[in-house]
């Protein structure tokens, strides 16, 4: 076994420890198989999960056939009626524009404090940022409900709608009824939740950008921020991106404040200020009170391919970010 | 003349002849960048003490000395880099033309533009291709033309010596070319925004032998455009490529010669004892 | 022949310097300026954004808390109403056993796997392993919460604090086994290599030389990995369910409903009741009390540990 050192017999004697070959030999066996048999566990985790949500999702996707689950656009329990397709669409607008409005203010964090902060400021901002990765969702969730709800229905929500209901009743039908509940709120929440995880990835790459990257954009005559432009983002870009698509990623798998704030609306078609649903709040919202099996098992298959978008987001990013990462090819 | 010296040279320095006549060109020559008294503090220490020294135009100076003697920390005050430091302050005067660039009020961008820099390790801008690289700074500068862009370009890097060899790749990403192929990248890219003095560090040390044989001939051709001060450590390459010499010494400057009296008969007994390799 | 210079004109700057001065030069100026503007006011509006979440819910979560907070248990809306005792004692108490179980299973097989990926990086399982685990790792956790369902609550035919603890571990896994992992990587070779030159077998290597000198990384990631989980609510609401009482025994706590601090925080929040909303507010103080604790004690701990590496 490579590493092995083959203790002369005069050796032996002065190191305490037994060497007895059988107590090498067996103990790095069973040392192995115990971290084998640990590791397999989490392979096995993995497995059971697409396993389960596939057995259990069974009973829905035979029902209704996998493509037309997927797409099917009603989703009534009572008549035993279900579609996946709102809460896909909710799940991807949502988590898009969650992403659009976040990744500028986001990455402006990242600049600000990676190459315009003073270092005590920096410290102060990162620290700050990381904090808010970690508050948890149903936190936000009850700030949500009490604090911003409210605030949005006064001064966007129902000014909007009694201004749509004297000036433009034709807009009604997509502006909707408003509760204060809806996509809108709920979009608003995510960017805020999704905002440090580009940060954080963003910033941690401008750090790595070589010192004479920017002194060869400043010797050429460039302003601070022409060089930022010029020589320093470009330079980052693969961190940058990793730090949208996990901002993107999470944001799609977010549970909790969206579950709160959305309004667990399963009709189609969405309005602005009505309610609606993603993937993880309508299971969130139906999964105990679900008691045909058939609701259960379509709650079940929702979970599936909320599981397989997820996978391919990860697969997507990975491989976007060894594409664009610097470095990766001989410099 | 030390016969030990005379072993390591790599190539025979210029004969008598060659450099009298060298030195009598340059002579002639007007006198576009000055230093006096230049000082630059990093916090309590001094990097360099009270220099002096006067740059000809369409000529180059080779800065030698030891490490840590103070030749990049002036190189690198010569176009404000230290602004971008904190800590580090920049006294006495330094004029192109005449016109103190540290004046107040005076704009480091456009001094930077006029006064190029190549470093040490080739930069090229690795997300951009060659031909992008070549065009980076006069971007900056507003021009999008592409004609002009496109004839700047050229002649920039037929100037840098690297024309044949790119042409046909202008747009391949400029990070797949060699370190030497990289380097003159960065010089024509100092060239396109028409430098008037170019400023380089160091910049064979991190290139192959045959490399810097190529940046040294290069060097010759470029003094027809541009006033060239090179910091070197490298006493050979200084005898080779520069008509004047400066000696650096813990942030003195121990003497300034012509190059060819600097490694033939310096006045200094330190010139002497480190060009003779006595230590550095 | 094109001269670059053609669009600039000569300008005579303030030291009569004859400035060769780009056309643009102040609109570039400009637009630095304006582009500072924007970077100070995207930094600022997130910091006030988390300020302003974090200061609602101590303020608003304040008044709720008490000695009865800690102690009592929930019972029915009335005893809220009537001003009658009543607290979130058994959700803490709840939290502490589905968290702590969660632990207790998902480190020694995190670190495991940990050690297995760093260890034996020529090991045959060693891609697969990665693999899964860093998809794990970007699951949603209610997935997770799914799969403990399906496996633990549906046979037992009830919620359980085992199911939430089983969850919660599926949680943490990924974390850390990839901190671990992380860490351990970091080691120097020549740790390694004093251990196997004195003659220690390889396992021996791992455990008593490489392990304990990653044990504060190891115990940070862990950290994280608590910290992580401890917030999550989804997971916990078809597994551990919640409860309103105190269980009666320890063992209840393992085979019955149990109340988890998010889940109970979640049901408050929804609930109609003002009083229970105070409540809620109060919840979330305690959860965010152990986020910030966790992640202080971390940033310190990693701190301290480069400190002494100098």
């Amino acid at each position: 076994m490579p590493g092995d050192v083959q203790s002369n017999p005069d050796l032996s004697s002065v190191i305490r420890q037994p060497t007895h070959p059988v107590y090498r030999r067996q103990g790095d066996a069973v040392f192995l198989s115990l971290l084998v048999l640990l590791g397999l566990s989490i392979i096995a985790l993995a497995v059971a999960l697409v396993w389960v949500l596939v057995a259990d999702g069974r009973q829905a996707l035979e029902r209704f056939g996998f493509l037309d689950f997927l797409t099917g656009t009603t989703w009534d329990p009572v008549r035993g009626i279900h579609g996946a397709w709102p809460f896909i669409l909710g799940t991807l607008i949502t988590s898009v524009a969650a992403l659009a409005l976040s990744f500028l203010p986001a990455l402006g964090v990242a600049i600000f404090s990676a190459e315009y902060a003073p270092r005590w400021l920096a410290g102060i901002i990162d620290t700050v940022v990381d904090l808010m990765a970690a508050i948890p969702s149903v936190v936000v969730g009850i700030w949500g409900i009490f604090v911003l709800v409210p605030w949005m229905q006064n001064h966007l929500y129902l000014p909007v709608f009694l201004w749509a209901n004297t000036h433009a009743p034709e807009l009604l039908p997509i502006v909707g009824a408003p509760s204060g509940y809806n996509i809108v709120t709920a979009t608003l929440i995510l960017a805020l939740m999704i905002i440090p995880y580009t940060t954080a990835l963003s910033r941690d790459a401008i750090r790595l950008v070589p010192r004479s990257q920017r002194e060869a954009a400043r010797a050429l005559g460039a302003t601070r921020w022409e060089t930022m432009r010029m020589a320093v983002i470009p330079y980052a870009r693969g961190g940058i991106i990793a730090g949208a698509i996990l901002s993107f990623g999470r944001a799609i798998g977010e549970t909790m404040a969206v579950a709160m704030l959305i309004g667990n609306g399963n009709r189609l078609p969405f309005t602005f200020f009505g309610p609606a649903a993603t993937m993880p709040s309508v299971i969130v919202n139906e999964f105990r009170e679900a008691v045909e099996n058939l609701h259960l098992s379509s709650l079940m298959a929702v979970g599936l391919y909320l599981f397989f978008i997820s996978l391919a987001v990860n697969l997507v990013a990975a491989w976007l970010q060894r594409k664009f990462v610097v470095g990766g090819r001989a410099l | 003349m030390d016969p030990a010296a005379d072993a390591r040279h790599v190539t025979p320095p210029p004969t008598a002849d060659q450099g009298a006549e060298r030195a009598a060109q340059a002579a002639e020559a007007p006198v576009r960048l000055v230093t006096e008294g230049l000082t630059v503090h990093y916090g309590s220490n001094v990097g360099v003490r009270d220099v002096s020294l006067q740059f000809r135009d369409k000529t180059v100076t080779a800065l030698i000395g030891p490490s840590g003697c103070g030749k990049t920390t002036f190189l690198r005050a010569l176009n404000r880099m230290h602004d971008l430091t904190r800590g580090v302050k920049v006294s006495g005067k330094a004029t192109l033309d005449g016109h103190d660039i540290y004046a107040p009020g005076v704009d480091p961008v456009t001094v930077r533009r006029r006064i190029g820099m190549v470093f040490q390790k080739p930069t090229p801008f690795p997300t951009m291709s060659i031909y992008d690289n070549v065009v980076a700074g006069l971007k900056l500068v507003g021009i999008r033309n592409r004609a002009i862009l496109d004839e700047v370009a050229e002649r920039s890097l037929r100037q840098a010596a690297l024309w044949d060899e790119v042409k046909d790749r202008l747009k391949a990403p400029a990070a797949g070319i060699s370190g030497g192929q990289q380097q003159r990248l960065s010089i024509a890219r100092a060239l396109a925004v028409e430098a008037e003095v170019l400023l380089m560090d160091e910049p064979t040390s991190s290139l192959d032998p045959q490399s810097t044989l190529r940046i040294e001939e290069l060097i010759h051709e470029l003094k027809q455009y541009v006033t060239i001060i090179i910091v070197t450590h490298n006493m050979q390459q200084a005898a080779r490529v520069s008509d004047y010499t400066a000696f650096f010494y813990e942030g003195d400057v121990i003497e300034t010669a012509d190059t060819d009296t600097m490694f033939t008969n310096p006045k200094e007994r330190r010139t002497n004892e480190y060009i003779t390799g006595r230590f550095g | 022949m094109a001269s670059a210079t053609a669009d600039v004109e000569r300008r005579r700057g303030p030291s009569g310097y004859a400035e060769v001065t780009p056309r643009n030069l102040a609109r570039r100026y400009a637009r630095d300026r304006v582009v500072l503007f924007f970077l100070v006011l995207a930094t600022a509006s997130v910091l006030l954004a988390l300020l302003t979440i974090v200061g609602y819910v101590f303020v608003n979560g304040v008044s709720a808390l008490s000695l009865d907070f800690f102690t009592q248990d929930l019972g029915s809306p009335s005893r809220a109403i009537q001003g009658r005792p009543t607290g979130l004692g058994h959700t803490i108490v709840g939290t502490l056993v589905v968290d702590g179980l969660g632990l207790l299973l998902a480190v020694p097989v995190g670190v495991a796997a940990g050690i297995l990926l760093s260890e034996y990086p020529d090991h045959p399982l060693n891609p697969p392993l990665r693999i899964l685990n860093d998809t794990l790792n970007g699951m949603p956790a209610i997935l997770k919460g799914l799969l403990a369902w399906a496996i633990i609550v549906k046979p037992m035919g009830t919620f359980s604090g085992l199911s939430g603890g089983v969850a919660l571990a599926f949680v943490m896994l990924p974390i850390v086994a990839r901190a671990t992992e992380g860490v351990l990587r970091i080691i120097p070779w020549s740790i390694r290599e004093a251990g196997l030159a004195l003659g220690l077998p390889r396992w021996r290597v791992v455990l008593n030389t490489v392990l304990p000198a990653a044990r504060v990384g190891v115990v940070t990631g862990v950290l994280i990995a608590f910290a992580r989980a401890a917030g999550e609510a989804a997971p916990l609401l078809f597994t551990s369910f919640g409860n309103n009482f105190y269980s009666s025994g320890l063992l209840r706590y393992l085979t019955g409903p149990v109340d988890t601090l998010p889940a109970r925080l979640y049901s408050l929040a929804i609930s109609p009741y003002k009083e229970w909303h105070a409540m809620g507010w109060a919840a979330g103080i305690v959860l965010l009390f152990i986020v910030i604790f966790s992640y202080v004690f971390t940033r310190l701990v990693t701190r301290q540990r480069h400190a002494t590496d100098l």
